[in-house]
Order: structure tokens, then sequence, then C-alpha cells
């Protein structure tokens, strides 16, 4: 049994260890808000935060995840209340929405350490995050929106 | 929106009497509510309005990020005269009732159809009722009914004030007859079409509840990878599955007609099993396909005349009797689409039932994949959708749905088949690679000509059905053959050949290549007369002036003429695809031979417009699908394989190098065109033409590489 924290909740998972952390968040646990796209760490759909930090779950493999909390999609906010939610919805951001839930964790983590980033910031920080339809400038200006600029 | 969807069983009150209509649900995804009775008026399959005032639009057309789900419920809505906010939709399953007329009433959301194919059908549907619910407030007042109007979901007698809602009148409004024919409403009547209308499906995709194709659950599901032969067309020979059934999780090994189906209890020991999998294959006849060889191929084959696409004037007289004209060369690659959601399906068969849920396209070739698969006659087959993680036409496909259906068959249970990264990149229907030839003359003022093209190519058409008698494929040469600038002498020839890599509908179909190819050529037709890109356009559209008026907007918009940075250049196009006349200028600079794309400007003319937001969301969207493709994108094959594997070498625009798109839209009550591929044809073209005028170098082979531009 591995023992994980999971958007506030515990959970004991019977997995082999070797699992990544993205199987156990959509296939055990059950909450597919976190997508899967490539299982290389090279698209970031599967992207959620490890005590804050946003990582590619498709590429932690269950067992190191230890007493690091985990949050997903689900558990970013109550009642997609947080302000980039709010500011994905006034920028209608998403088109297809399959990378989003990665683009918002990815965001969320970078909010948390620079209330108000720049391009700069917001290039290094999302550049890992693909989105094949194309919705970048609305992810940026939806960003600016969420910090307040 | 899934929350919507919740499983209720309607009295249908009807003049053909009480049928029982069940819903277009998702068995299984949503919570089942209690069965209600109420009296529920349904003038056609689109639209049921109840006494409670709820409106429930029926959605066929299947949502993969181009709005189709809030746009083709406003067409309605406007017509019905209703509250948007307060309508409901519902997905409906595979079912010939609900099909797109042009698709020969198939359900496919493709080809840029669903506001061209059934705007008229579904403001039809909202007309009809709206007239229907008038009729019974007239027949309820004793009045006549060009004495009545509609407001919000209510009829309102002009001269009393007299208000009844919707929902009071369903009783008396579904025993009356169905009007034959109903008015429509002007352009200039429209209260919602035109306004940006925030989409439905927004809210449940920022908070991971909208429920995608690989989110599927059923109970007792298990999950598979199927182990496919790299080389196109091969089969298994035979396979050893006792290292795979090893893998704790894995429960069963089967050979389905796409390779070996890996079945586990979850994702990861379907993929551990898969990877310990022994297969050997036949590689079959293709083992030794190389697309070098394919395009020298190709190269021969344009040595002959090909058929006629277009034929005006004597374009080879005009070119071989003028000293000023020149040919050019150009190939484009093999495209995989590289949807973020890996292909996947979910099936279960019975043995007197099949139910699929599925991410597609096409609820139609979904059903007839399955049906075949199966066994199962076709209405023991039911076809549910879930939202799409891109489809840009691979969803239009159905291979997904024949691996979850013989999986599934195979093993008796319900299973999810999900494709891998690099299954997607490997097994595609790709966009064909093309050879084309194009030649241009110049008179001694300036002016062209003559334009002659000659492309070989896999037929697109060819997908579909036969190509017409002439041999010409309309798809292929959409843009070339629809050539909107006047010259005397034009030509265009097509020329089918097939070399065995499967290929089909990639974003803007053929327009993917000609409005690269066409407006590349005809800039460097511009700049040998010593033209201005957009004057010289400008000069030749003097009959297409739609394309005039959206070349001339987006010169404007973008500064056409006007001082740039040092460095900095800018490059024009303009074409029709897809119904809608689209217009780009492209600011690039080139340095080392990196280009850098700082803007793009966009301008449409789509006719009269329904979500103007979306419009502006997919000329986004698109242009940066187009852009990708021209800066990255190319499959090439060696020994029958897809030589690139993943996302590091078949790559992607990110966030770092994604330039802002500026959109503007034509004030236009023409027919509605499509909107989710003109940009995407484009985009190539401005981009290199830009390219040309920062640099001096042409481009003539996509993806644009360093090694063309540097030196």
């Amino acid at each position: 049994m591995i023992s994980l924290t999971i958007n506030g909740k515990q959970y004991d998972v019977d997995v082999s260890a070797d699992t990544p952390l993205l199987w156990v968040i959509r296939d055990t646990i059950g909450l597919t808000g976190t997508k899967f796209g490539c299982g290389l760490q090279q698209c970031g759909a599967c992207t959620v935060h490890l005590d804050g930090v946003a990582v590619r779950s498709c590429g932690v493999p269950v067992s190191s995840v230890g007493a690091k909390k985990v949050t997903t999609i689900e558990g970013l906010s109550a009642a997609s209340s947080h302000p980039l939610q709010l500011a994905w919805i006034a920028e209608q951001v998403p088109q297809c929405g399959y990378c989003q839930s990665g683009q918002l964790m990815s965001a969320a983590a970078l909010l948390a350490k620079k209330t108000k980033p720049t391009d700069a910031d917001i290039d290094a920080a999302m550049s890992g995050n693909i989105c094949r339809c194309g919705t970048y400038q609305r992810i940026r200006r939806a960003i600016h929106r969420a910090a307040g600029a | 929106m899934a929350k919507t969807i919740s499983r209720r069983i309607f009295l249908k009150v009807s003049a053909t009497g009480g049928a029982l209509v069940i819903g277009g649900y998702l068995p299984g995804l949503h919570e089942t509510g209690t069965a209600e009775a109420a009296s529920l008026f349904e003038p056609n399959v689109w639209v049921k309005i109840g006494a409670d005032d709820s409106i429930t639009i029926m959605l066929s057309q299947l949502e993969m990020g181009q709005g189709v789900m809030t746009s083709m419920p406003m067409l309605v809505a406007e017509e019905l005269d209703v509250d948007f906010k307060k309508i409901k939709t519902e997905w409906v399953p595979a079912d010939p009732k609900y099909g797109n007329p042009n698709f020969g009433g198939a359900q496919l959301t493709a080809g840029s159809n669903s506001v061209r194919g059934m705007w008229k059908v579904l403001r039809e549907a909202g007309a009809t009722a709206r007239a229907m619910l008038i009729t019974a407030a007239a027949q309820t007042w004793s009045v006549a009914d060009n004495t009545l109007n509609t407001e919000n979901g209510e009829v309102v007698h002009r001269a009393s004030g007299r208000r009844m809602r919707y929902g009071s009148l369903v009783d008396r409004a579904a025993a009356l007859p169905v009007p034959k024919t109903v008015s429509l409403k002007s352009p200039k009547e429209f209260r919602l079409l035109g306004q940006p209308t925030p989409r439905l499906d927004i809210p449940e995709k920022v908070n991971g509840k909208a429920v995608f194709g690989i989110d599927v659950k059923r109970p007792g599901m298990l999950t598979a990878r199927v182990v496919r032969c790299p080389v196109f067309g091969g089969k298994v020979e035979s396979f050893n599955s006792d290292k795979a059934k090893a893998v704790p999780g894995v429960r069963q090994v089967v050979k389905i007609s796409s390779g070996v189906a890996v079945v586990a209890d979850n994702y990861w020991a379907a993929s551990k099993g898969a990877q310990v999998l022994d297969v050997k294959w036949n590689e079959g006849p293709l083992a030794n396909l190389s697309s070098v060889e394919i395009m020298k191929k190709y190269a021969v084959l344009a040595e002959q005349t090909g058929k006629i696409a277009r034929n005006n004037g004597d374009a080879p007289a005009a070119v071989k009797n003028n000293s000023r004209s020149f040919e050019r060369v150009f190939e484009v690659p093999f495209l995989a689409h590289a949807c973020m959601e890996p292909m996947n399906c979910t099936a279960d068969v019975r043995a007197d039932r099949c139910d699929v849920w599925v991410p597609t396209q096409g609820q139609t070739a979904s059903h007839e994949a399955a049906v075949a698969a199966s066994g199962l006659p076709g209405k023991a087959v039911n076809i549910y959708t879930t939202y799409l993680g891109g489809g840009f036409g691979r969803r239009g496909e159905a291979d997904f749905v024949t691996d979850a259906v013989e999986t599934s068959k195979a093993v008796g249970k319900p299973v999810k088949v999900v494709w891998t990264r690099e299954d997607d990149i490997q097994h595609d229907f790709y966009r064909p690679i093309t050879y084309i030839r194009m030649w241009g003359a110049i008179d001694g003022s300036g002016k062209p000509v003559a334009f002659m093209q000659r492309m070989v190519q896999q037929s697109l058409m060819k997908r579909l059905g036969p190509l017409p008698p002439d041999g010409v494929d309309r798809i292929s040469v959409d843009g070339s053959a629809t050539l909107p600038y006047d010259i005397p002498n034009i030509r265009v020839e097509f020329i089918e050949t097939d070399p065995g890599v499967p290929y089909g509908f990639w974003r803007s179909v053929g327009a993917s290549v000609q409005g690269y190819v066409v407006e590349a050529f005809i800039d460097e037709l511009a700049t040998t007369a010593g033209k201005d890109p957009y004057q010289f356009r400008h000069d030749l559209l003097s009959k297409a002036p739609r394309h005039r008026a959206v070349l001339d907007l987006v010169a404007e918009k973008s500064g056409w003429g006007k001082p740039l940075p040092a460095g900095h250049a800018r490059g024009i196009a303009v074409m029709e695809a897809f119904g809608s006349i689209v217009g780009q200028v492209a600011e690039v600079s080139v340095t080392n031979g990196a280009v850098r794309v700082h803007k793009l400007w966009c301008a449409v003319d789509t006719g009269w417009v329904i979500n103007p937001d979306t419009i502006k969301a997919q000329m986004e969207g698109g242009t940066l699908y187009g852009l990708t493709a021209a800066l990255k994108g190319e499959i090439t094959i060696q020994n029958g394989r897809v030589t690139q594997h993943h996302f590091n070498d078949y790559q992607m625009i990110r966030h770092n190098d994604a330039p802002e798109v500026e959109v503007h839209i034509v004030p236009s009550t023409e027919t509605p065109g499509g909107i989710g591929e003109p940009s995407t044809a484009i985009a190539a073209g401005a981009l290199v033409n830009a390219i040309a005028a920062a640099t001096g170098k042409r481009i003539y082979k996509l993806p644009i590489r360093p090694e063309q531009l540097r030196g």
C-alpha cells in the first residue's frame, strides 16, 4: 500500500511502485481531469502540483511522492473560483479543452511564485504545455488578467 | 453540458399520440434521475419545449474546440426567440434523423460543414416551433396569428400586451400540424446571432469535469493497448504472450485486425504488458517504402500532362512564348494530426448488443465500423459521443472504434482501448505528400499572363468515393482551380497516384497545400514583375470584390507599407477556402536561418456571423495549426515506417514561439462559410512571403528549415 494525499484527502493505493502518479490519479483514484497526452513529459497535459510545484505526473513514479501533497485540477479551487479559472472563462480560453487542466496547473504554480508575471515569465513557466488548438495568446491574456495586470 | 444530461423519460404529447421518447443521455456517465412525466412539445428532432418552459436543443455536430456546442443551439434559439442562457443541450446518438445534409445525411463534423450544412435546418427547426407556438396562442386568444409576436420565451399579443409562456402552450402546440414552410429572420433582425456569446462547454473545461473519450468509465471495464506493426499494412505472423501475461494486472492478450491487444486492469499494466510482448510481423509489400523515393516518383509522374481541373486561354503557349516566364517546383510533406487526446474508444460488446463511447467526428462512420466489427445488426449497435480532445480530421476515421469493438468482443468485457502518442504519430492517416510544378509568365507591363499548376498527390476524394468522370480531385485543387485572380491564361492539372501510405483529411485538406503553393507563387510573380505584393493582388481582384475587400482590410489593419523595425518584413496572402474568404499578413524576422514570427493579422469574410468570438478563436488557433506545420511539421518514411515518434521529433509551436494573431471580421450578410479551416490553409502563404521579403529567399519546400535560409 502506498499512501497519498490528493486534494487534501488521504488515499491508500495498492499499485506497483513504478506506476506513474498520472495513472494512479486517473485509473486508481478516478480523478480524470488530469490528462494523458504523451507519457514522456513533453506535452504538459498531465501537470499537477507536488507541494505547490508544477510537475508532469506521467513522469513521477508513485513511490517517489511520499508525504508531498498532490493537487490536481479538481483540487485547484472550490467551485471553479481560482482567479485563473475565472480568467479562463472571461477570456474564453479553451477550445477542445484537453490540455487546459495542465495549462491551468502550470499557470497556478507560476502565479503562486510570481504575483505579476512578465511575458518572459509566462514563456518560461508555460512552454512545457502544448495546446494543439492554439489558445496560447488567450492563455497569456488570462494569466495577466488573473494577476490583475 | 454534461450536467444537464440526466436520464429522463419524457411523455411526448403529439398529434400522433403519446409515444415515449428517451433522450440521448450517456448511460453510465451521469447520475440517473427520477423518471418524470411532463408534457412536451417536440415539433421536430432538434428542439423540445417542456410545460416547465424548459428548452432542450439537440446536438449532433460534435465539439472538438470549434464551438459548435454553442453555435448550433444559437441558430435554433435565434428563430425560437428564447433566452439563450436558459436553454439545455443534449448530445444525440448515431441516428440518421440527425444527419448533416452536406454529407448526404451522414452524421459527420468535418470540412467546416457544421454551420454550412446545418444553419438552415436548425433555424427552420426553431422557426417552426415558434410558428406553432404563435398559432397555439392565437387559438387560445381567438386572434389572428399575425397580431402576435414572440419575445424571450413568451408569445405576446401586440394590441393588448397579453403574454403567454411557451411552456403553457405546449399541449395545444403539440396538437397542431407542423407547417411545411416557415419564414426565417433577415440578418438585420438577429438579436442573438452576431453577439459574442460565452461558450457552453468552457465552464467544465476549466475544472476537470468535462468528459472526453479517454475519461469514460464502465462497470467492469478493462483497458487495452494495441501493439501495431511498425510497417504500414503489416500483419501479425505470430505472437507469444507469456511475458506480457506475467505482468501483474494483464488479463488477456488477443489478436485483432490492427495488431495484438494487451488487455489489463488499467492503462499502466496494459502498457507494461505491451512493452514486453513478443510479436513476429509479416511486414508485407510496403516494407521498403521511403518518402524520399515517393517524392522522386512523383517528380517523374509530373513530366506527364495531368487531368484538367481548370483551363482558361492557353497557358502552356503563354508560358512558352513569353520571355519573362519561369517554372518553380514545390514540395510538401506528409503530416500527422497530433490531437492532444490520443485516439481511444470504449466498447461493450454483448451477445445481442454493442455499446460504444467514442470521441469521434463521425457518428455514422463509427456506427458502421462497430457494426462491421461486432457482427451485430445496426439497430443493436449504439454510439455515444463525448467531447473530443482535438479532431482536425483524424477523428473522422474509425480505426479506433474497430480496435475497441474487436477487443471487447474477444474478451467478453467492456474495454477501453487507449493509443500511445507513438501510435498516434506512427499510425495516422496523413496529410498527403505533394509534388507541384508551377509555371507563370509576366508581360512587358508587369501583368501576369499565365498561371499553370500540375500537382501529384494521393486523391483525397477517393477516401469518400470514386473520382468524377473528369478524373479531377476537387478537394486536392481547392485553392488553385478556384484561383480568384484575373489572369488570362490559367491551367490546373491533377495527377493521381497512391504509394500506399494511409492518408486522409488534415485540417483544411487540399487547401492546406494550395494556400501555401498558390500564394507563394503569386507573390513571386509580383516581385518578379517589380510590383508590391499587396497592390499586385489588389489589381488582379477586380472581379472578386469579396477577396479584394478582405485583402484591403488585412493590409490596412497590419499597416502594410508602413515602416518596420530593422530586420522585420511583412508577407501577405488571400484565398477562399470552405466558403469563407481569408486574408493574412505575417510579420517576421530571420536571424541565422531562424524564423521569428512577430505577429499575424487575419481578416475574414465568412458571411453572416453566429458567434464572433468563436470566429476569432478559430482564426487564431487555425493559424497556429498551419504555422506549426510550415515551421516544424514533417512525417518522413523509411523502410515502410514513420521516422518520427513523439513530440520531441514531431514538434509543436509552444507558448514561447506562438505569435499573437489579430483577427478582423468583415461585416457581411452573405451565406455563412466555414471557419475551422480557412486560416490553417493560408498560414504558410503569408509566412513564406514574409520570409522572402526579409531574406530574398523563396521557400519551395516545407517545412521551413534554417538551412534553406542561411548563406
